[in-house]
């Protein structure tokens, strides 16, 4: 299977072969590759990706899992309309 | 020049910084960050760029700035997509005073060559239909203001620097600075390094660099929180703007919404976490000017450092108390649109060129002489 058919990140749409490109680039922290990949930012918060990615940099950088960082995490898990919160808040 | 320069800190400004020095020749310039590419505020920014300013110096810096990121891509060689989307900002008059003042604003644009146009609310809703518009009396618009990917821009500029033979190193924390005989050891967590010329272009942190060598910079840290809801197909061109309603939003290329507004009272520090306060304004804050945007889902929220200056615009220049000892920060929010102007002028007074701006209103000198300053007033 060719590594552009390999589906890293369902949310942003992005490759094996893109990922590896940027790790080749010298980009080799999930924060780096984050920012310009867009991974784990999009509606499933990197629920797929993230592991994948930290799997691949494991190898790439020939380091245990566990020394590979993850980013983050931000508010909010799932996402909510911004009219729900306004109602909450107005009521409160 | 054969002078060995060591910038502090890699975000937009650092990067702008080394691209223009190598760019015009000099060899040993090394970058020196504490962790990666655009984990400041620039990674954190809304990338705004915008040149609807109310100081004149906020005008020039943002006017010169717009004309280089029309031609980024090419000048720096870049292969990515900087992602600059040219649509406007729409500022919105809230108050009669806003509206007396924008049309002060309006004219002093105009007098720089800004092409900033006065609206009436049908106008402004012709631009924006979901407007509320019993929400605001009047609005400005300039077409050539705009967006850009703050990683893709900074990593253009990170590029092209390093392609030039400057050198980056991340994850290294400068932690103290020496000078003695006309030379600077920055003492690193990882080493030491000799430098004829230091600059400080370390952004929240400028005050504690500025410290380490005896200088009392005028500037804070101050922490500013944004969010950003999931992507829908492209319904709204330029950022919308409120200064009085306290609120920022635009649609990025990527189809996700951008809105931050800023917390009253908010205390000076380092600290950037999210609170559910910002949440609950931002939301009321939306419902009452872009009600429709409020049926879109937010999907995270995040918190940046503004550097803050007394006058709310930048401090770019050469310590008068310390020769070579170079600062640019105290963007107070509007850095990353500065970026290009910042890196050219640092550059020019580096080598002693002729300078493309008049740079006394940058200078660090206008907060001992004067005693009352020019404030930016248009700021969120
Ligand atoms: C929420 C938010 C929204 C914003 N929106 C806009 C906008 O729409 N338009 C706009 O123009 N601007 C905006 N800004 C402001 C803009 O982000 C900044 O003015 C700009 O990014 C400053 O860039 P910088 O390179 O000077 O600082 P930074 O990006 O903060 O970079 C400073 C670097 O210095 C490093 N550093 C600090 N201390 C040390 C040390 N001791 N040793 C080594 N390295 C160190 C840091 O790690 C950091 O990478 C916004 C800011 C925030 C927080």
């Amino acid at each position: 299977m060719s590594k552009k058919d390999i589906i890293i990140c369902r949310c942003e749409d992005i490759n094996l072969e893109e990922l590896h490109h940027l790790m080749e680039q010298g980009f080799t922290s999930i924060e780096d590759l984050k920012r310009q990949l867009r991974i784990g930012m999009g509606p499933c918060q990197g629920a797929t990706c993230l592991p994948i990615v930290q799997r691949e940099l494991a190898i790439f950088l020939k380091k245990p899992l566990e020394e590979i960082p993850l980013p983050t995490v931000r508010p909010l898990t799932l996402g909510v309309p911004l009219k729900a919160i306004a109602k909450g808040a107005k009521n409160e | 020049m054969n002078k060995r320069i060591l910038i502090i800190g890699a975000g937009v400004t650092g990067c702008s910084i080394a691209y223009n020095l190598a760019k015009k020749g000099v060899k040993n310039i090394t970058v020196i960050d504490k962790s990666f590419l655009t984990s400041g505020a620039t990674g954190r920014c809304g990338a705004g760029v915008r040149q609807q300013w109310q100081t004149k110096a906020n005008c020039i810096m943002a006017k010169h700035s717009i004309e280089f990121f029309e031609h980024a891509k090419e000048t720096l060689g870049y292969d990515g997509d900087i992602e600059f989307k040219q649509e406007g900002y729409l500022i919105l008059a809230c108050t009669k005073e806003e509206d007396e003042q924008f049309a002060k604003n309006v004219v002093l644009q105009n007098s720089l060559g800004i092409p900033t146009k006065k609206l009436t609310p049908d106008e402004a809703l012709k631009i924006v239909p979901h407007l509320n518009k019993n929400s605001f009396i009047s609005a400005t618009y300039c077409q050539t203001d705009g967006h850009l990917n703050p990683f893709k821009m900074t990593d253009a500029y990170y590029q092209a620097a390093k392609r030039l033979g400057a050198v980056f190193h991340f994850f290294e924390e400068v932690k103290s600075i020496r000078h003695e005989n006309n030379q600077y050891t920055v003492l690193t967590t990882k080493g030491s390094y000799d430098a004829d010329i230091l600059i400080n272009a370390a952004g929240g942190y400028s005050r504690e660099i500025g410290l380490m060598v005896g200088l009392d910079i005028p500037v804070y840290a101050e922490k500013h929180e944004i969010l950003v809801t999931e992507p829908i197909a492209k319904m709204q061109s330029p950022m919308v703007m409120s200064f009085a309603k306290n609120l920022y939003c635009q649609q990025v290329p990527h189809g996700s919404f951008l809105m931050g507004r800023t917390t009253p009272k908010q205390p000076k520090g380092h600290d950037i976490d999210s609170t559910h306060e910002f949440l609950d304004e931002m939301a009321k804050t939306i419902d009452d000017i872009l009600p429709k945007i409020g049926e879109l889902r937010v999907i995270r929220q995040w918190a940046g450092s503004y550097n803050m200056s007394p006058d709310k615009q930048p401090i770019i220049c050469e310590s008068p108390e310390l020769k070579d000892f170079y600062m640019a920060c105290g963007f107070s929010g509007h850095g990353f649109m500065f970026a290009p102007m910042t890196g050219l002028l640092i550059s020019e007074m580096i080598l002693n060129e002729p300078l493309t701006l008049e740079t006394e209103m940058l200078h660090i000198n206008r907060f001992k002489h004067q005693t009352t300053h020019e404030v930016e007033k248009s700021v969120v």
